[in-house]
Formats: structure tokens, sequence, C-alpha cells
């Protein structure tokens, strides 16, 4: 289990230490700045042992968390725990930066010994943290007994993430799909590796307790559905072809698992406000927003010609967003001039890559840029290893091609059915590691 | 990097640098210093050609950002366009990118090295040295290769600058030490020495770093240095402080001038010249003088460099050794640093006393500190520094002091660090026994060592106070009395209980006369101890009752019923239940006369060298070996007033000779003596100098007054090799056919021819019994990393050996590259039922590949000289331990393998002679040369080779050959 916790600043001095176990003595915080921080060459891995003790740590702008333990632990419930702390200090004060941190000490105290416990972690909802760990010391006077022993019972209750007696005027529902689709294809256009990890965003306004189903254009669900011969036939033709197949998936806690097992469908009671209601990962049948052709051509040891185009392949009536595309040069660039005929195109030298960035652009277009590199002849003989071109952007649909079906939700005891709930849903799909070779 | 000026500064160096360090993390740096490259390469790149400003800045900037640990590959060719600029700081930082980022396979080596050689060329005395420096920076062999011949002329012309010369000297002892093949003698090196009379005081303390590290290799060459290092040291010496101003340091004239001149003087031996040799004493005492004088600053650098001077010269009186007087004055210098408040000087003072001691002149001087020693092995607080103090004492005691300075010792012991007190006991033993003149003192101060530092009293200690009590008839009666009386004690040290049981065993009658310590008294006593003891101590009590036995019939029936009862009859140990076993057999069926017989008191043990000091040589290294050489004579003395006067040169000459001898305790006398080889003596363990095999060999009685049944529990692993493997194996180097071992069953005859890398072994096993053995089975193999180093095959023998019959094995062997062990062989078979394990090594050894090499003299020497590298040679100084009859060391060495080379060696008593050791990897030139001298009955043994171990190794197998 969990030993402790460090956050460090970019320095590799220490913000926060919290030590949960008698085996991490305070060496350790040394162990990991040395080993890691200040390391000669930087520690890829985020996972680093060092004389029996493992360290986990993941990075937010410059700042270092580092969770340290003695124990065979699941690395992966530690860097859950690393993220959801990440998100549970971000959700109460913000960026998570070195004067935040400062200025928050005793609340991240607060937090860090209410998640974890012995070192294993307990409640991180951070709607139902948010109920007992104010960052306003005096509110907790003028809570009542009653209001107290209602936080009590909730947080030790069965639903912990939702407590009773919301009410709202307007009962209102936003849900996002967000993907990152990955990418990884070589110069002639064969895609050598691809995949689309997507979450499911919600945040629901909904008064009482109510119950909520959602259903997705799921492969599996669908074929489940169909075998039941009780939806209609429009339905089915429909499904037919759009259905997906999801590789795996996992879900917030509110999810009812026994229910998904036995009818694979997915019902909650949703927590107050903004969660992530489940992750998701395909490999089939992804669209491919854009297409990158690169074309490099050395002129001799001093010269090098780079053409690339970029194919945008979805309906022309979308706009794709904030496009740029990262064309790294060699080392012993001396002089770069650069054509492009949309978009804003620069050599930074900082970077070692020409950066072309294009605002907006329909789908089913095509645009060009040229580029002529001068080099510096070196006495080096190594050839110049040719790194993949990448590229980044943001486009309105799901490249995974996941549907949302429905979202229904009941609530008995109050007055107000389905149909008064306002829903809105909204696909967004990103660049993750989207490399094309060249 | 010198302070540039104002109107110099590199603006944009330094804008770079503080952005650098203003960086927030690793990455930030990262993209800053690709920015600046890109901004220098797009500058290089550029058609207009850079002024000569920007070129050097931009090489600042590539040198900063490859000393913050980035590559860089480009720039080169700009640094060396700077060499060939005019201004200074130009041309500095050319040089200094170029000795730190220059690559030997670089394409710019012959550009770089034209600009150096039009630099040297040049009259400018600044660019001259940068030239230099860069140079002995670099320092690779193609720089070497270029200007060895250019800077020896540099060095001596007459015309050259101080400053140059200075950087000269400096650079070409860089070249010497990093090729010493490239420098070539010439005509130069006289002129060299002659630096020596520079008016510059900076040039002679270059040119004597150069002159020593030059002489140590050719001492001949610069044997005229002697007189001239003289000459200035006096002149040095005699200075007042203020004449040599800028030379003087806190008042010292020139201090790290004057310790290299007495540094180097230290490479030679005395001066014959007298005037010469008169001035240098008349230094030296001036030194010793001015120590006297009261200090003329308070500060510690002042008496630091005094005293730096000081210990340079004491060093040279010691290596001297022949001024008494000098040695005298010497030794009452450090007497008073003994008491000084430094530390560090105290512990320099013991030290040099040391090495003081073992002067003949000087001993008796040292030995008026016995006081002040003795004070601070009590009181020092610095644990190495009492580490010196009983280094001192134990080499400054002699007959006269040695009884104060073992109870000193003795004393001490029981407060000593745990780190140094094995050190200490085997140092105190020593001495005990060295300067023992009356055994009962010997023989308490032992006792007495046992009992304070039991736990550090090795095997070999209490082995001595033994076999020293059995062969001197007059301590006998009070060994065993005072051992009575220490075993009385209610907590004793097992060693203790192991002396106790041993000298009670033996000589318990001799004190039995005593009520006090009636021979049931004895028993008891002993017995008391039993449960508290180890197993082999067990075993060593129970041999003890068996002799009581004999010696006290009346307690026969005591002990009897002590063997027959279940705990130990049928103990869970073999090895003690069978001595049970045995020795109530053996009570109750013998008469009297067999068990007198049987249980006869031991003979005593023959002389050899004492296997404590042994110990103690190998545990400190060179560091013992002053008191080696009087340890003859001493020896002389300690067994003089015996009857044995005369042994004292065999005992001597034992120390590298296995003894034929019976070894103490009659152990594993059940291995097979029967007729073996002329040398089969040595067959037996020889327990006291290398204890280490047999005290762990299975089935083995540590202590034994009997001699026992054979092995009892044979294995069905390899057993280990017999200890008397290594002798077999030294049997073989000069020979290559042979009996290889021989007990009542079994014969092993070898026969093997080499010829390169390869050689072929038959190896022939006779039965000599008459039944046939069964599952007869032969492995060889090959330890540790002998497995990469030779490659062996065999053939598998027949599982089955008549009586009486002989079967034969080839094994085939590849010298892949140079080795030291040798292969084992092990042989399993059943005789009779019973599993019998041999195990020996195959006697192939590195000199068996040996191919001789026919050479004349001068051909000889040239490669003799070739291979003058410290670790190429090996040397061995060895008593003879065989007669030095010409014609039998002819046979040994050409038995070696090697050519003998007549008329080579100017002495016709030496022998030369050459060979090459092929193996698969490579060969491995060798050259030996044999020195002997009749008188001494002693022999020198040198051996050259172009690799280290192997010159080691021959020389190792050869030293025991003679």
């Amino acid at each position: 289990m969990i030993g402790g916790l460090f956050i460090y600043n970019h320095k590799g001095e220490v913000l926060t230490s919290r030590v949960y176990r008698d085996d991490i003595g305070r060496n350790a915080v040394d162990a990991f700045r040395v080993n890691v921080i200040h390391a000669r060459q930087q520690v890829r891995s985020p996972v680093t042992n060092i004389a029996r003790t493992s360290f986990f740590h993941v990075k937010r702008s410059n700042i270092w968390l580092a969770v340290v333990t003695k124990q065979n632990v699941n690395a992966a419930m530690v860097f859950e725990f690393l993220y959801k702390m990440c998100d549970v200090m971000a959700s109460y004060f913000g960026k998570i930066s070195e004067e935040n941190i400062k200025n928050n000490f005793v609340l991240i105290y607060e937090l860090l010994d209410e998640i974890l416990d012995f070192g294993y972690p307990q409640n991180s909802e951070t709607g139902s943290l948010k109920t007992f760990i104010t960052q306003q010391g005096i509110k907790g006077q003028h809570q009542t007994k009653e209001e107290q022993s209602q936080i009590t019972s909730q947080v030790t209750g069965q639903i912990g993430w939702r407590r009773e007696g919301i009410k709202y005027r307007r009962n209102e529902l936003f849900l996002d799909v967000l993907e990152s689709v990955n990418l990884l294809m070589s110069p002639q256009g064969q895609v050598l590796s691809a995949h689309v990890s997507g979450r499911v965003v919600m945040k629901s306004y909904l008064s009482g307790m109510p119950e909520c189903k959602f259903g997705m254009n799921d492969k599996i669900i669908i074929d489940k559905a169909g075998k039941g011969g009780v939806t209609n036939e429009a339905g089915k033709s429909t499904s037919g072809k759009q259905s997906i197949a999801i590789d795996d998936c996992t879900f917030n806690q509110c999810v009812r698992l026994s229910k998904f097992d036995s009818e694979r469908s997915i019902s909650f009671i949703p927590p107050d406000g903004e969660y992530e209601l489940m992750r998701y990962r395909t490999t089939k049948d992804i669209i491919l927003p854009f297409r990158v052709i690169p074309l490099v051509r050395e002129v001799g040891r001093t010269k090098l010609e780079v053409k690339v185009v970029i194919k945008s392949n979805f309906k022309p009536s979308l706009l794709a967003q904030k496009i740029e595309v990262r064309i790294p040069t060699p080392l012993n660039t001396s002089g770069v001039q650069v054509i492009c005929m949309k978009g804003k195109a620069k050599y930074k030298a900082s970077e070692n890559a020409i950066v072309w960035k294009i605002k907006r652009m329909a789908g089913m277009k095509e645009s060009q840029i040229s580029a002529e590199i001068e080099l510096l002849p070196t006495n080096d003989k190594k050839k110049w290893a040719r790194p993949p071109i990448s590229m980044n952007f943001e486009v309105p649909f799901a490249p995974s091609g996941l549907k949302v079906r429905y979202l229904k939700v009941f609530e008995s005891k109050l007055n107000y059915s389905d149909h008064d709930v306002i829903k809105w849903v909204r696909y967004i799909g990103r660049s993750g590691i989207y490399e094309t070779r060249c | 990097m010198p302070a540039v000026s104002k109107g110099d500064g590199m603006r944009g160096l330094a804008v770079f640098i503080s952005d650098i360090r203003n960086c927030k993390s690793k990455e930030a740096e990262i993209k800053r210093i690709n920015k600046e490259l890109a901004n220098i390469r797009s500058k290089f790149k550029g058609d207009k050609a850079l002024d000569g400003y920007s070129k050097k800045k931009y090489v600042c900037k590539l040198l900063f950002i490859f000393l913050l640990g980035h590559d860089i590959d480009f720039g080169h060719m700009e640094a060396v366009n700077l060499l060939s600029s005019n201004k200074y700081t130009e041309k500095q930082i050319g040089y200094l990118f170029i000795s730190v980022l220059v690559n030997s396979n670089s394409e710019l080596i012959r550009l770089i090295n034209n600009a150096i050689k039009n630099d040297l060329s040049s009259r400018n005395p600044t660019f001259m040295c940068l030239a230099l420096h860069c140079i002995a920076n670099v320092g690779s062999r193609e720089m070497a290769e270029a200007f060895a011949g250019e800077i020896p002329r540099i060095l001596v012309a007459g015309d050259t600058m101080d400053s140059v010369k200075q950087s000269a000297a400096l650079c070409l002892l860089r070249l010497y030490k990093a090729s010493p093949d490239l420098v070539l003698m010439g005509e130069w090196t006289s002129r060299v020495v002659h630096l020596l009379n520079d008016q510059h005081m900076g040039v002679v303390t270059a040119a004597i770093s150069l002159i020593t590290c030059l002489s140590s290799k050719n001492p001949d060459e610069f044997k005229t240095c002697v007189s001239l290092a003289v000459s200035r040291l006096s002149r040095i010496v005699s200075s007042a402080s203020t004449d040599l101003q800028d030379y003087t340091y806190y008042f010292v004239p020139a201090p790290w001038l004057s310790c290299k001149l007495l540094r180097l003087l230290q490479c030679y031996p005395p001066p014959e010249d007298g005037a010469v040799k008169g001035r240098l004493v008349e230094c030296l005492e001036t030194i010793l003088n001015k120590a006297q004088e009261p200090p003329k600053s308070k500060k510690v650098q002042h008496s630091n460099a005094k005293n730096a001077i000081l210990f340079e010269a004491i060093s040279l009186i010691i290596h001297y050794d022949s001024e008494p007087n000098l040695l005298v004055r010497a030794c009452n210098q450090l007497g008073q640093f003994l008491q000084h408040r430094e530390t560090n000087l105290r512990y320099l003072a013991l030290e040099s006393m040391c090495t003081l001691a073992s002067s003949e002149f000087s001993h008796e001087a040292v030995k008026t500190h016995i006081e002040t020693v003795i004070n601070a092995l009590k009181t020092e607080r610095d644990v190495s520094v009492r580490q010196r103090a009983a280094d001192l004492l134990y080499a400054m005691c002699d007959r006269s002091n040695a009884k104060q300075i073992v109870a000193e010792m003795l004393s001490y012991l029981e407060t000593a660090d745990y780190s140094i007190r094995e050190e200490m006991v085997l140092k105190v033993a020593i001495l005990a026994e060295k300067y023992a003149v009356d055994y009962s003192w010997y023989v308490d101060t032992i006792l007495n060592l046992i009992r304070i530092a039991g736990d550090y009293v090795s095997e070999e200690v209490w082995y001595r106070v033994i076999q020293i009590v059995i062969n001197r008839d007059d301590v006998q009666g009070y060994a065993a009395k005072t051992v009575f009386e220490a075993l009385q004690a209610p907590a004793c040290h097992e060693n203790m209980v192991k002396v106790g049981g041993y000298i009670l065993g033996e000589f318990g009658n001799l004190i039995a006369g005593d009520p006090r310590s009636s021979p049931l008294v004895q028993f008891n006593l002993l017995h008391s101890k039993f449960h508290l003891c180890s197993v082999p101590t067990r075993a060593l009590l129970l041999s003890a009752y068996i002799k009581f036995i004999n010696l006290f019939p009346e307690t026969k029936a005591t002990i009897q019923e002590v063997l027959r009862s279940d705990s130990q009859i049928r103990n869970s140990d073999v090895e003690l239940q069978q001595r049970a076993v045995e020795y109530l057999k053996l009570s109750s069926i013998a008469s009297t006369d067999v068990l007198a017989t049987v249980l006869e008191e031991m003979p005593p043990f023959p002389e050899r060298e004492s296997s404590i000091l042994a110990k103690l040589k190998k545990k400190k290294g060179p560091g013992a070996v002053s008191v080696e050489l009087e340890d003859g004579k001493e020896r002389g003395e300690l067994n003089g007033g015996g009857d044995r006067g005369g042994d004292a040169a065999i005992a001597a000459s034992n120390a590298s000779t296995p003894s034929p001898s019976a070894d103490l305790l009659g152990l594993r006398s059940a291995a097979p003596v029967s007729g073996t080889a002329p040398s089969a003596g040595s067959l037996l363990v020889d327990v006291f100098s290398e204890a280490g095999p047999a005290a762990s060999s299975a089935g083995v009685n540590d202590d034994g007054f009997l001699s026992s049944a054979p092995p009892s529990a044979a294995s069905e692993d390899p057993a280990p090799p017999l200890p008397e493997s290594d002798e077999l194996l030294n049997k073989f180097v000069c020979k290559n056919n042979g009996v290889l071992f021989e007990n009542q069953l079994l014969q092993i005859g070898i026969k093997s021819e080499y010829r390169q890398n390869l050689g072929r072994m038959y190896l022939f096993y006779g039965n000599k019994t008459s039944v046939q053995f069964v599952s007869f089975s032969t492995i060889v193999s090959c330890p540790g990393e002998l497995q990469s180093q030779l490659n062996v095959q065999t053939k598998t023998v027949e599982p089955l050996v008549e009586g009486g019959a002989q079967v034969q094995q080839v094994i085939n062997i590849e010298c892949l590259t140079d080795f030291i062990d040798a292969p084992l062989l092990n042989i399993k078979f059943r005789y009779g039922g019973a599993l019998q394990n041999i195990s020996l090594k195959l006697p192939v050894t590195i000199n068996k590949f040996f191919q001789p090499t026919e050479m004349a003299a001068a051909d000889f020497f040239q490669r003799w000289k070739q291979l003058s590298q410290p670790q190429q040679e090996a040397q061995k100084i060895f008593k003879a331990s065989h007669g030095m009859d010409t014609e039998v060391l002819k046979a040994k060495l050409l038995g070696l393998g090697t050519a003998l080379l007549e008329n080579v060696d100017p002495n016709p008593e030496n022998y030369v002679c050459a060979g090459v050791i092929q193996t698969k990897a490579q060969q491995v030139g060798c050259l030996l040369r044999l020195e002997p001298n009749a008188q001494a009955q002693m022999y020198r043994l040198t051996l050259r080779s172009s690799k280290d171990t192997v010159s080691q190794r021959v020389c190792d197998l050869l030293a025991e050959q003679f």
C-alpha cells in the first residue's frame, strides 16, 4: 500500500510531504530528488525503484507528485489515486502550481488525511469531499447537528457520492463525449497503429435521487437487445451498421456493475455536478480525421526539401479547429525558408521543428506546405534519424464512431419525468499522439 | 579563463550564460540551448566571413554548451581558424576549445598540429606557452608523435624564455608519462640535467619533476644530476629566507623545490664523491638544525612547509642508511614530534620511526622513545595513530625490552579497537616466541593472550604454543601447572580448553603428584568444560581422555563410564560417536602395553617457520618484511639453547619449501605413505604452512592424537583436492612424465607432450590391489575462469579395472589464453563396496606451452630493456632448498621449456633463458634470469614478459623448483 506522498517543486524542494507508514524514512525524499528530478538523463519511466523503494510520479506543469512505497502495490491503483488527487486539488484551488500549493498547505493535508487512510485510498469524490472539507474553516461551526449527521450518514452510507434533498428549478444534464485519437502511419500511408481513448463526462443538475440509464451504440449492447426481439425494426436497421466495438471500458463508482454484467445496461444514480461516467478504448473502424502526406528530399549534404500535404477526411459541413503540424528539422539546420498557402508556418529553433498552424479547416479539403532547409556540414557521421511528423487538432465528432442513443432519467418520488429534463450532448475529438513517419 | 578586459568582454556570451542560469526547468534550458545552437549554425553557415571577435564569442558559447553536457558536432573548424589569429584572447579560446573537445580521430588533427607547429616556431613566448599547454592537455599519441622531437629542442635551446622552458619541461613530462616509447633519449638528456643550474627557480622546479621521472627509468643516464642537485640543495638550504624573494613561502625558502630535490636524491645511492657527500651531509644537518630553531611564524603554512622538507630529508637519510650520526639525529627529531600537538605530525613521526627502527644504526636510538610510544598507544585518540604506535612497538622490540613491550601490548589489548585486535594478538604471539629467553614466560604470555582476547587468537597461535611445549622438555611441567590453574577460572575461552586438553593429555602426569591436581581432579576439571565446547574441541577432549587412561590407569573406570554414556556413544555427530566407540573399545580390549604404545607421548616437532609469522606477513603485505630479515638470526638464538643449534639454517629455508615432516597432530597419518616418489614425505599435510585446505577437508580429525581410521564418510560429490596436490603439481613443472599419485590402492602415472598451444596427456591408472575396481570414472574439470582459458577434452575410461591391471586415458589440452590454476582431476571408484573419491590437480602449467627461442646476447638485452615496465617484471629472492648443482639446474631450466642461452650473461654463474608461451589468443614472449649466490645459498629469479600475469605465474612456479 501507499507509504507516503511527496510534492516537489521544479527545483526538487519538497512542498508537502505526508508519510503514512513507518517503513518510509525522510531519506526517501532525497532519494527521489537525486535519482529522478536531478537525474542526469531525463527519467522517462513513471515508476522508479531506488533501494527497494518504489516511487510513482506524475508531473503537473512544474510540480512533481510522487507516491512512495516499500510494498508490492498495484501500480494502476497508485496512478489512479494520483490523477484523482490532481483532480481534487484542481477543483479546490484551480491550477496546480507551486504558489497554489504553498497557499493551501492545510487544505492539502486535510484532503490527504481524508482520501488516504494508512495508505489505503478511501473516498476521492470531489462532490462529497466538498461537503465536509471546506476552504472556509468557520463555516463548519454554522452547520447544524442534523447537517453534520447527514454528511456522516451520506459519506458512510451506500450512496456516498450524492446527498439527499437536492433541488433544482431547472433539471438539466450535460453530456460530453471526449475522445483522443492516436495514430502512427508509415510514409506510404499505411496505418501502423491506431486507437481511440475516450471519456464520457457528465454534468448533472437534477433534483432528488434520480435513476439514470445511458445507452450508446456499443455492439454487444445492441446485439443483446436485438436477440431479445423487443426493439423495433427501425432501431435494428440503423444500429446494424452503426454499432462499434469497444475494447475495454471502466465506469464511475456510481454505475451498477452487477446490472451491467447481467443486462449490459448502464444505470446509475448520478453524483451532483461534474464527473466522469466512463472511459473506453476502441481500435477498430476508426475515422482518421486527417491524412498527412510527407515528401522529404535530400539535396546534397547541405540542403533538404520538405513538402507536406494534409487532407481532411470528414463531412464538408464540419469544421476542424486548432490544427497544428509539427515538422522536425535536423539538428544541424542553419536556415529555413517556408511557403504555405493556408495558415502560418514558422521555424522554431528552440524546438528543432517547423510549426505550421491553421485556425480552421472544413472537411474534404487539402492544404500544403513546402520548406527548404539549409544544413551545416558537420564532422559527425551520424545520419539524421528522421523523427515523425506530428499533428494536433480538434474535430466536432467522435472518431471512434460512438453515438449516444439515449439517456433516460427516472425519478419516482419527485414530480418530473424524463421529458422535463433538458439534455445537452456534445462530441469532441482531439488528437493524441498523431504521427506520420517521413 | 582570465578575466577579459572591459573592451573585450563578450556581452552575448554573458547574456546567454545568465539566460541559462535563470532557466526554471531542464526543458527550458534545452530550449534555450537549441535556439542558441541554431543561431550559431546560421552564423557559421552565413556567406559573409565572421570577424575574429564573433568567432571567438560563438566558439566560447559552444564550449559552454559542451561543458553543460550537450553534444557539440560542429564549430571545430572555426576553433582551428582562431588558432591562427594574432590576438591572444582569440588564440587562447581556440586552444581551449581544442584541448577540451578535440577527438583524436578528427581529420582536423593535421590542421591543429600545423597551427601548433607555427606557434612553437614563432618567437612569441606567450604563443609558444599556449601551444605547449595544448599539447600537454591533449597528450594523445598523435601529439606525442608529432612533437616529441621538437619539445626537447625548445627545452634546451639557449635562447628560450624561462616561462617557455618551464612549460616545455612539464609538457615533455606529460608526454613521457603518456607514451614513454615515443620520447627518445638523446643528447638533450645531458643538457636537461644542467637545467638544475638554471637561474630561474621556476625552470628548476619544472625540470626536476621531469628529471625525477626520467631518472627513475634510466638511472645511469642521469647520474650526473646527483652532484648538481646537491649543490642546488645546499644553496637553497643555506640561503637566508629573504634571498629567494618570490620563492620564499612563509619564511621557508623554496619548499617545493627542496622536497623535489630530496626526492630525486632518493632515486640514487649515496654519492661516492667525498666532497659531494660531505656537502649533502652538511645540507641534511642544516635541515635538521633548522627544525630545532624557533618558528619564524605562527602560521600553519610555515610549519607545514618546514616539516615537509624535514620529513623528506629524513626519508633520504633512511634511504641512505649509512650515516649513523644523521640517523640518530633524525630519530631524536622524530622523538620530539611524538609529543607534538598536531596529530598528523605524530602519525608521520611514528611511521618514519618504524622504518628507522629497522636500521641497525638507529635501532638503539629509537628504543629510547619506548615510553613515549607506549604512552601514545594508551592515550592517543585517533585509531590510525594507535595502529602506527603498535607497529612501531613491534618494530623496536628486541631481547632487551621484549618483556616490557609484550606486557604493555597485552595490557593495551584489553582496551584495543576490534579492528586491530587480531593483528595485535599475532604480534604479541610472535614477539613472545621470538624473544623468549625463558619458556615459562612464553607460556604465561600466550595463556594470558588467550585469556584476554581469546576470540582473536587464531588456530596458528595455539598450535604454536603446543608445538613449543612439546619440543621443550623443561617447560612441560610448568605449562601443565599453569594450564591447570588457568582452567580453574569459571569461564574460560574455548581456545584455552583446547590448549588445556592437549597439554594435560600429554603431560598431566607431571603435576599429578600434587593432591590438588590429582588425575581425577584434572579429569573432572576438563570434563566440566566439555559440554560448553564446540564439536572439534569435544573431539580433542575425547582424545585427551583416552590419553588419561594411559597416563593414569586409575581413571579408567570413570572415563569409560563417560565414553559409554549415550551422549557420547550415540552422539549425532559422526566424528564424536566414532571416537567414543573406538576409544572405548581400545581401552577395554588392548593390553596396557599396546595402549602405552598407541598412546605414546607425541614426538617433538621438526623446526619450521612460525606459522604465525607467515600469517602476519599475509595480513600486512610488505610491511612486515623488515622483521623477516632478522628472523633467521633470532631463530638461531631461540633454538640455539636446545640441542638442535644446527637446524637454524634449515628452519629458515623451510619458509618456502614444504618440510618433509610429520605434522603437529599426526593428522591424516592414515593417508597413504607407501613409497610414492622420493619426496613422498611431503605428502603429509603441513598444517603449519597453509592450513587452509587441510582443516576443511572431509573426514579429517582436526586434532587427532592417534592415527585415526580412514575417512569414514566418502560422499558422491567430488572430494576437495588433496592438500598435497599443489606440491604434486610443483613436481611436474620441469618434467612431463612420472608418477602423479599413489596410495595403497591406486597408482596414477602420467606421460605428456606439448606442441605449440596444444598438449596431449596420457594418464595410466594402475590397480595395485588384487580386487577389481567397480564403476571407475574420472572427470577433468576446469574450475572458475580456467574454463575460458583452457580447453580440455577427455575420453572416458572403462568402468571396470581388474586387479593388477592398468587402464589408459588420453586427455587433449588446448591453451586458449594464459592461466594460473590447474585443472582438477576427480577419480571415483568402488573398492570392496567402499566409495573412493580422490581429487588431484592435473599438472598442466603455463610453462608447458613454452617454445624455446634462441637469441644472441645483444638481442636478449635489447628485448630485456623493452620489457622494462614494472608490472612486466616479476622477481623473487629465495633460499636454495636443494643443492646448487650446475647440471641439475640446467636440466631443470631446460625442462621448463625455455631455451637456455649460453654466453649471454656477463657473469658465467648466471643463467638466462628465453621462450615464447603459445596460447591460442596470443603469444607471450618471456625472458628469464636466474642468479645463484653460492655463499648465501640464495637465488634471485627475475622474469620479464609482455604480460604481467604470466611473469608472476611463471616466477611463482619456478621459485618452488630450486
